[in-house]
């Protein structure tokens, strides 16, 4: 038995580094320690155990991809594409795929994972007992839900580029596109999972997501809408993520892209900002 | 250890660690603290004593700066909560009144995240790991699961996680409520320990027994209020006796009992199921009960307890 476990040597351990970088200057200091990478270091541990669970959310999109790109695209023959040249129908749908491959990864943590760590496992009350404040714990796990929705899309990438489904060296910039749409798809559904107060309310992120992830022009173009729908439809997130896509990995590129981009910037931004608020303000109480 | 001279230095380490004044919190319209005034030295084992609601945890969880004050003033090793958060939950460690590891890890990561969540060196965390997995006794389970673990070894781990960050204050919230007696044995070898090693600790318990046994000052809250400090020992003479005589009467027989039980003892207390008198000397109370003819179906002689001492100043029992 170690009698001196408790005493201090001098001079160790050493003090918590100084925060640095922007956010701890522009935050309260009670908010944010400027560790939030703590909880990705976490967040890899567990998963580093349940690589099955992860690495299955890869596969869904690939299905889908062989399903409707092949099997249904076959009797589609071809559709027009963002300029109006023509594509095979695997070429018009994989980009949306893709588009959705980010989505989903992303939410999926960002709500079912999140939830329960908040709601059962107690995770963050723990946390918050440590120097760490809502705003790491909101951008730690944001991160976490970013960088596996980022890895779907990644896989997928290389899945479209072996399929010659990759039209254009744009669509390098599909990557980062990805994990962009997928920051601003955790930051939001983290901040929607601080509202939901039992597994039934995740009914109604499954009404959220499966009518846009069907009906934002991932399988057929927005002209197929009379226009009052279309105006409906431009406003989903997964819209503008899919238009992004389509036009990087068809080389169809126009500055009205950045706008796309500059959306999910904002959506990002006010997703991180409510979930961090909101978990303080239920934790912290 | 040389001696110290006066210096700026030595007086504030033997300032309060902990110092409330007219603490108060409010949730709605409900009032859990109302006010309380309390300082915590370094060193010391302080106790919050008092049945479920009586606004223990939720002044605990305003010194581990989880919970902003509704008003009043608090200090926490010198810092005010509401603005130097971090920094204080940085040199203290919490043992929440509900385990709350991480089930998604194993024993030994549970301390080596918890560890990275205070900025500590990855170095520095696997090598207290380790010390921590003996101090708790737990070096054989280190890469298993937590959730087969049992109850005592739970809290064992999370005394252990508490501890990851060197802490100069350990706040403790109900530490053994559901353990079995051996259990709690073991965990207050831990926590003499602890306090031997010159942790400062803060507890707060329904169960007498802990108090006396943990604590070296305490107070005694009940809604919301201090009604009584002062240490185990102090606050006995003060409110209750060296002796208690209980005795038990057949049901039906008590009440008449009493006007005589009046006469024998300082005090009475007619419980439901018994009459509590305090006096001087158990014995000779209780040989003068029988010669003026009570005929309790049982009896006991026993030392004052803080449970006599709570019971005096609410007239209700510590578990209710």
């Amino acid at each position: 038995m170690t009698q001196d476990v408790l005493t201090r040597p001098p001079g160790e351990p050493p003090p918590p580094p100084a925060r640095s970088g922007l956010l701890p200057r522009v935050l309260p200091p009670g908010l944010y320690a400027g560790r939030a990478h703590t909880l990705v270091e976490r967040s890899l541990l567990v998963n580093r155990r349940t690589w099955m669970a992860v690495v299955s959310g890869f596969f869904e999109p690939l299905f889908f991809l062989l399903a409707l790109g092949q099997g249904l695209g076959a009797l589609v023959g071809e559709v027009t594409g963002p300029d109006g040249q023509p594509l095979t129908y695997a070429e018009f749908v994989a980009p949306a795929l893709l588009a959705a491959s980010a989505m989903n990864g992303a939410i999926y943590d960002a709500t079912y994972n999140i939830f329960f760590k908040f709601r059962y496992a107690k995770l963050y009350d723990a946390v918050l007992a440590t120097p760490l404040g809502p705003v790491d714990v909101a951008l730690g796990e944001i991160s976490w839900a970013l960088i596996r929705g980022g890895m779907y899309s990644g896989g997928f990438l290389v899945v479209m580029l072996g399929m010659g489904l990759v039209g254009s060296w744009w669509a390098v910039l599909a990557l980062p596109a990805a994990l962009l749409v997928a920051f601003a798809f955790a930051a939001v559904g983290m901040a929607a999972t601080t509202w939901l107060r039992s597994w039934q309310d995740f009914e109604f992120v499954q009404l959220a997501l499966v009518p846009m992830f069907l009906f934002s022009t991932t399988f057929y173009p927005l002209t197929v809408y009379p226009r009052p729908v279309q105006v409906a439809v431009e406003v989903f997130p997964l819209y503008h993520a899919i238009e992004l896509m389509r036009g990087l990995a068809t080389g169809v590129v126009h500055w009205g892209m950045l706008g796309h981009a500059a959306y999910f910037l904002v959506l990002a931004a006010l997703g991180a900002v409510v979930a961090s608020r909101r978990l303080g303000r239920l934790l912290l109480r | 250890m040389s001696e110290e001279p006066d210096t700026v230095a030595s007086v504030i380490r033997d300032t309060a660690l902990v110092r409330a004044s007219g603490l108060v919190k409010r949730f709605g319209d409900f009032e859990a603290v109302r006010g309380i005034d309390v300082e915590v030295h370094r060193g010391e084992a302080f106790g919050f004593l008092g049945p479920n609601g009586a606004g223990k945890s939720s002044t605990m969880r305003m010194i581990a700066c989880v919970s902003p004050r509704t008003s009043g003033d608090l200090r926490v090793l010198g810092g005010d909560p509401d603005v130097d958060g971090p920094r204080i939950r940085a040199r203290i460690g919490v043992v929440p009144q509900q385990d709350n590891l991480d089930n998604e890890l194993t024993v030994r990561q549970n301390l080596h995240v918890y560890g990275r969540y205070f900025g500590l060196p990855r170095a520095h965390v696997r090598a207290r790991a380790e010390e921590l997995l003996d101090f708790a006794q737990l070096t054989e389970r280190a890469d298993d699961e937590v959730e087969p673990l049992s109850g005592g070894m739970k809290r064992r781990l999370t005394i252990a996680r508490s501890l990851v960050n060197d802490p100069e204050l350990l706040l403790l919230d109900e530490p053994t409520t559901g353990l079995d007696p051996q259990a709690r044995h073991l965990l207050w070898d831990r926590l003499f320990r602890l306090k031997q090693n010159g942790v400062t600790l803060i507890v707060t318990t329904h169960y007498m027994d802990e108090a006396e046994q943990l604590c070296d000052r305490l107070v005694v809250m009940d809604d919301g209020r201090v009604v009584a400090e002062g240490s185990p020992a102090e606050l006995i003479r003060a409110h209750a006796s060296r002796e208690v005589v209980e005795l038990r009467f057949a049901p039906g027989h008590q009440e008449r009992a009493v006007p005589v039980a009046r006469e024998l003892a300082e005090r009475v207390e007619a419980l439901p199921d018994r009459l509590l008198l305090y006096t001087g000397d158990g014995e000779a109370a209780l040989a003068a009960a029988h010669r003026r003819g009570l005929q309790p179906v049982a009896t006991l002689v026993r030392r004052g307890t803080l449970e006599d001492v709570f019971l005096h100043l609410t007239g209700r029992s510590l578990v209710d």
